[in-house]
C-alpha cells in the first residue's frame, strides 16, 4: 500500500494536471495488474462496500487516543472529514507495515464477516501500524469516497498512456458495473473484445453552457436544436434480449423504471438509445419535482407508477444493430432513432425529443422564451454533423439555459462545510419575511468565491446568536440574492415550497434585511412556475 | 482583606485588556491605556495608542520598529520590577525572539499571562521556561488532538528536499511564512548551498531588525525592480501570506508556491490555499504541548483565551482542573490572519 499512499500524497501536492497524469502513469508502472486495478476502481468510486459504523470508527479511535468521545466529535467538526480526523487524533505508530494495496483491500472486504469486537480488533491493530498518510487512505476504504482532485478524465488518460490505446476506448472500457471481484486487468483494460459486458453503456456525451451570443454559431441549418428536458438523462440499453437503464451517474436504474422492461423485446438487439427519463403524462411532461418523489424509492409501487409515469424522452442513437455508431454525423444517427422509435409499436414509452423548426436565431430566441411553460430547462443545440463525443467538450454541443428564478432572501443558520472547505462556513439556511417574521425556505452551499466564503466566516464568528452543535445561528442582516431552477409545493417544508438546485448568485451586501423578499412574493412563483 | 483584594481577581479581562487592579497595568491591552505590558510584537499582542510600553530587551526593536515613536522601557528576561507592591517579571514564551510570558505576585498569590508560546527550542527564540503559578492563562490556538507537530527538523529537511527538487526542475520556490519570526526561522535552517534567499520587504525589514540586534541569520537578498525575473529560478523566496494572492508573485516563473503554517495540518486548508505544498510548522503550542505546559504550571485554575477556547475549557474541567474562558481580542486564526493584519498595521504607519 505505500506506493498507493504515496501516489495519493503526491497526487493532493500538486493542481496541475499534466503532473497529476505523470503521477498516475508512474504509480500504474510500478504496480502489479491487481493493485492497478484497484487502485482505478478505488480512483473511480468503486471501493469495498462499507461494513463498520462510523460512530464505532469515532469510539474505537477515541478511546485508542486517550481522548474523550465528545473531543473526538468536536475535532471531526473542524476537519471536517472523518478519515482525516481519525488519522490525526492518534498517536505515532508502534509498528510497520508492508502489505500491498489488493491486501489491505481484502482485508477492508472481509470486515463485513466479522463481529464488532474482531472488527475492532483488525483496525485497531491496522492503525497501530501505519503512518498518518497510510492511515488516512486506509480509514478512506472504510467509509467513503476518494476524493483526490482526480476526475475520471484524467484517468482515462493516464490509462490511455500507459497502454497506448485511445481515451475514447478506455472511457468505455471503464463503464459499467465491473469491480475488480467480477473482473481483472487483463479483460478490462486489454481484451480485444470487451464487449462481455451486455449492460455496458457508453460515456455520456456532455454539452457546455453557451454564453457567446448563438449568431456566434453560423447558420441556424448548420444545427439541430431541440428543448432540453428536465428529467435524468439515461441510456436504453437493449441487447441479448435483456435490457439496462442506465443514469448519467453510471447507475444501473433498471429496476426503478419497470415502464422500459417492455422495450427488450420491441427493440432489436443490439440497441442503445440516449435520452431523458421523464416524469410525463397526458402527452405532457410533468414537473421534475413528481419524479423526485419516486427515486429514492426502493419498490416502485403500482400508486407509484401511476402517480410518477415515466417516458424515456429519445435523444440520440449510439448503437444500432450491435455497431457502434457515435463516430457517425448527429444527422444520420437522428434519421436511425426515428425509424427505429417508429417501429415501437407499443404506445406511451419512447418520444422522439422535438427537433424545433428554426430559420432564424431570433426564432431560437422566442422558443427558449417559452421553456418555462414547456417545463423545460432551455434549449440544446447541437452541431448537425457532429460526432457522439464522450464526456464534457466544447464546440459541438451546447446547452442553452432559461435564467435562473431569483429571490432576495436572509441568512439565519450557518454551518462549516467538509473538505475542501472545512473550517469555513459554507452551508447556510435562508429566510423570507412573513410579516415580522423570517420563515426558513432553503439551504443552499455554492456560488460564492473561496474569498466571500472566508469573509462572510468571519462575520458568521463575530456574529453567532446560539449555538447547535455544528449550526449557528446568526444575526438576520445578510442578504443573498438565491437563484433555482423550478418552484414546487411542499408538505415537508416549514414554507410550504421546494426549490430546485437553489444556489447563492450574490451577496447583497447593498441590501438591508428588510428589503428582502417576503413569503408571500414565493407563494406568487409558485402560482406562475410552479 | 482590607483593601478589597480577592486573589481570584489579580487580573481580570476587561474590555480594554487584561489588567491588574492593584498595580493599575495591563498586559497585551486591545484599546489605549495608560500602562502596558507586552508579551511580543505580533499586532494583536503590541498595539498602538498606549502612553507608556514595558517589554523585554530582545523583543524592543521590532516592537519599536513595527509602532515608531512610542514610550518603550525595557527589561530583561528574569528580572523583577514593582509596581505598588506587585510583582511582575518577564519569563521566555518560545514563541518569537524575545516574547515572554508575564509573571504577577502579589501577597502570595502567582499569575502567568502567556501570551502566545510553544515549547519546541526553535534556536532562534529564547527557550520556553516554565513558570510556576496557581492562576495560568494560555492560548488554545491549536487546542485540539488533530493538531500533532513534528519536531522541526523534519520539517525543514522536508522544506529543502522540496526546494531542492523545484531548483534541479529549474522553478522558484516561494514559502510563506509571517514576517516577524517564522520567516527567520526558516531561514536560519535552509541549506543554502541549494541557492540563495530572497525575501519579501516585509520579511527582509524584520531580517534587518534581528541582525542589527545580533542574530546572524544567512544572507538574503530583498526582492527589488532591479532583479531581473531570470535570476529567481533555483532560487527561494520568503514572503508574507498575503504576498499569495498578490500581483507581486508574478515575477516568479516557473513557480512552486508552499506555505507554512500550522494551519497545513488540515487537508481542507492545504486545498483551498491551492499552493503545492503545505509544510506544518508553527509557533504556537500543538495539543500535546498544550498539555504539557498546563501541567507543568502546576496551577490550580486556567483561563483560556484565543484559539478553540470552549473546547479546551471543557476538556481541562472534565481532567479536574478549574478551567474558564475568557474572551479577548487576540487573532485566534493563529499563523495566518495575524500576519496580514500585521502587514496592514505596517501600512498604516
Amino acid at each position: 500500500m505505500r506506493e498507493f499512499v504515496q501516489l495519493f500524497t503526491r497526487l493532493d501536492q500538486t493542481t496541475k494536471t499534466t503532473r497529476k497524469v505523470e503521477l498516475l502513469v508512474d504509480y500504474f508502472g510500478q504496480a502489479n495488474d491487481q493493485d492497478r486495478l484497484w487502485a482505478i476502481a478505488i480512483l473511480s468510486g468503486r471501493r469495498p462496500k462499507r461494513s463498520v459504523k462510523s460512530s464505532l470508527l469515532r469510539q474505537w479511535a477515541a478511546s485508542l487516543a486517550g481522548i474523550p468521545d465528545w473531543l473526538m466529535d468536536d475535532s471531526y467538526h473542524v476537519v471536517g472529514d472523518l478519515a482525516e480526523t481519525i488519522a490525526l487524533v492518534l498517536r505515532p505508530p508502534v509498528r510497520t507495515q508492508n502489505r500491498s494495496l489488493t491486501e489491505w483491500i481484502n482485508t477492508v472486504k472481509g470486515l463485513a464477516l466479522l463481529t464488532d469486537e474482531e472488527k475492532q480488533e483488525v483496525i485497531l491493530s491496522a492503525w497501530e501500524s501505519m503512518t498518518t498518510a497510510e492511515r488516512f487512505v486506509f480509514n478512506k476504504l472504510i467509509t467513503g469516497s476518494f476524493r483526490v482532485g482526480v476526475s475520471q478524465k484524467l484517468i482515462i488518460k493516464a490509462i490511455a498512456r500507459f497502454e497506448e490505446q485511445e481515451e475514447n476506448a478506455i472511457a468505455h472500457r471503464l463503464m459499467g458495473n465491473w469491480t475488480p471481484d467480477t473482473t481483472d486487468y487483463e479483460n478490462l483494460i486489454r481484451s480485444s473484445n470487451p464487449a462481455d459486458d451486455d449492460s455496458r453503456p457508453y460515456p455520456f456525451y456532455l454539452a457546455y453552457a453557451l454564453e457567446a451570443e448563438p449568431a456566434t454559431l453560423g447558420s441556424p441549418d448548420l444545427w439541430q436544436i431541440e428543448r432540453k428536458w428536465d428529467g435524468i438523462r439515461g441510456q436504453v440499453i437493449v441487447r441479448e434480449g435483456e435490457v439496462y437503464v442506465w443514469s448519467r451517474g453510471e447507475e444501473l436504474v433498471t429496476a426503478k423504471f419497470p415502464e422500459f422492461h417492455p422495450l427488450a423485446s420491441l427493440l432489436p438487439d443490439g440497441t442503445v438509445i440516449d435520452g431523458e427519463i421523464l416524469p410525463f403524462k397526458d402527452e405532457k411532461p410533468l414537473s421534475f419535482n413528481v419524479l423526485q418523489t419516486r427515486i429514492g424509492r426502493k419498490n416502485v409501487t403500482k400508486k407509484i407508477r401511476e402517480s410518477a409515469p415515466v417516458i424515456l424522452m429519445c435523444y440520440d442513437l449510439l448503437e444500432y444493430n450491435g455497431e457502434d455508431i457515435r463516430a457517425r454525423p448527429l444527422g444520420e444517427r437522428r434519421a436511425l432513432l426515428e425509424q427505429l422509435v417508429a417501429g415501437v409499436t407499443e404506445p406511451g414509452i419512447l418520444y422522439l425529443s422535438e427537433v424545433l423548426e428554426i430559420n432564424d436565431w431570433s426564432e431560437a430566441v422566442d422558443a427558449r422564451a417559452q421553456s418555462r411553460e414547456n417545463l423545460s430547462e432551455g434549449l440544446m443545440v447541437k452541431r448537425m454533423d457532429s460526432a457522439y463525443r464522450s464526456g464534457r467538450k466544447k464546440g459541438d454541443w451546447w446547452k442553452w439555459k432559461i435564467d435562473p428564478l431569483t429571490v432576495d432572501a436572509v441568512m439565519i443558520y450557518a454551518q462549516q462545510g467538509h473538505g475542501r472547505r472545512a473550517n469555513l462556513f459554507t452551508d447556510y439556511t435562508f429566510a423570507v419575511w412573513k410579516g415580522e417574521e423570517l420563515v426558513p425556505f432553503t439551504k443552499a452551499y455554492s456560488g460564492l468565491t473561496d474569498k466571500e466564503f472566508k469573509e462572510i466566516t468571519s462575520w458568521v464568528k463575530r456574529n453567532t446568536r446560539e449555538r447547535f452543535g455544528p449550526v449557528r445561528s446568526v444575526k438576520p442582516e445578510q442578504v443573498f440574492e438565491i437563484a433555482f431552477e423550478g418552484i414546487n409545493a411542499s408538505s415537508r417544508h416549514k414554507s410550504g415550497i421546494a426549490l430546485r438546485f437553489p444556489r447563492m448568485l450574490r451577496w447583497r451586501k447593498d441590501k438591508p434585511a428588510g428589503e428582502a423578499n417576503t413569503l408571500a412574493d414565493l407563494q406568487q412563483m409558485l402560482i406562475q412556475y410552479g | 482583606m482590607q483593601d478589597g483584594f480577592k486573589k481570584d481577581d489579580l487580573l481580570q479581562f476587561t474590555e480594554r485588556g487584561i489588567w491588574c487592579p492593584p498595580a493599575d497595568i495591563y498586559i497585551d491591552p486591545w484599546r489605549p491605556v495608560k500602562r502596558a505590558m507586552i508579551t511580543h510584537g505580533h499586532s494583536d499582542h503590541s498595539r498602538y495608542g498606549h502612553d507608556s510600553y514595558l517589554c523585554t530587551t530582545q523583543a524592543a526593536p521590532a516592537i519599536k520598529y513595527r509602532l515608531g515613536d512610542i514610550n518603550l522601557q525595557t527589561v530583561d528576561f528574569g528580572k523583577r520590577t514593582v509596581i505598588n507592591g506587585v510583582e511582575f517579571s518577564f519569563h521566555p514564551a518560545g514563541h518569537i525572539l524575545g516574547s515572554a510570558q508575564i509573571r504577577v505576585a502579589y501577597k502570595g498569590e502567582v499569575w502567568v499571562a502567556s501570551g502566545d508560546y510553544k515549547l519546541e527550542n526553535d534556536g532562534l527564540a529564547e527557550p520556553f521556561e516554565s513558570v510556576p503559578c496557581h492562576t495560568f492563562i494560555t492560548e488554545s490556538t491549536f487546542g485540539l488532538p488533530i493538531y500533532d507537530w513534528k519536531p522541526q527538523e523534519e520539517v525543514f529537511a522536508a522544506i529543502n528536499d522540496w526546494w531542492r527538487a523545484n531548483a534541479a526542475e529549474g522553478k522558484v520556490s516561494l514559502i510563506t511564512a509571517y514576517s516577524l519570526g517564522k520567516a527567520q526561522r526558516i531561514i536560519q535552517s535552509l541549506d543554502t548551498s541549494i541557492g540563495k534567499i530572497y525575501t519579501h520587504g516585509a520579511v527582509e525589514n524584520m531580517n534587518e531588525v534581528m541582525r542589527a540586534q545580533g542574530v546572524p541569520l544567512a544572507p538574503t537578498t530583498r526582492v527589488t525592480q532591479e532583479i531581473a525575473p531570470k535570476d529567481y529560478p533555483g532560487h527561494l523566496v520568503i514572503a508574507p501570506p498575503s504576498a499569495l494572492n498578490s500581483s507581486w508573485i508574478k515575477k516568479f516563473k516557473p513557480l512552486s508556491r508552499a506555505v507554512a503554517s500550522g494551519w497545513m495540518s488540515l487537508r481542507g486548508a492545504r486545498r483551498r490555499r491551492s499552493v503545492e505544498r503545505g509544510f506544518v510548522l508553527s509557533d504556537h503550542v500543538d495539543w500535546k504541548d498544550l498539555n504539557a505546559a498546563v501541567d507543568a504550571t502546576g496551577a490550580e485554575r486556567v483561563i483560556v483565551t484565543h484559539g478553540y477556547t470552549n473546547i479546551y475549557t471543557k476538556y481541562l474541567n472534565e481532567k479536574g482542573i478549574l478551567a474558564q474562558a475568557a474572551q479577548t481580542e487576540f487573532s485566534n486564526e493563529g499563523d495566518d490572519v495575524k500576519e496580514e493584519s500585521a502587514e496592514s498595521g505596517k501600512t498604516e504607519s
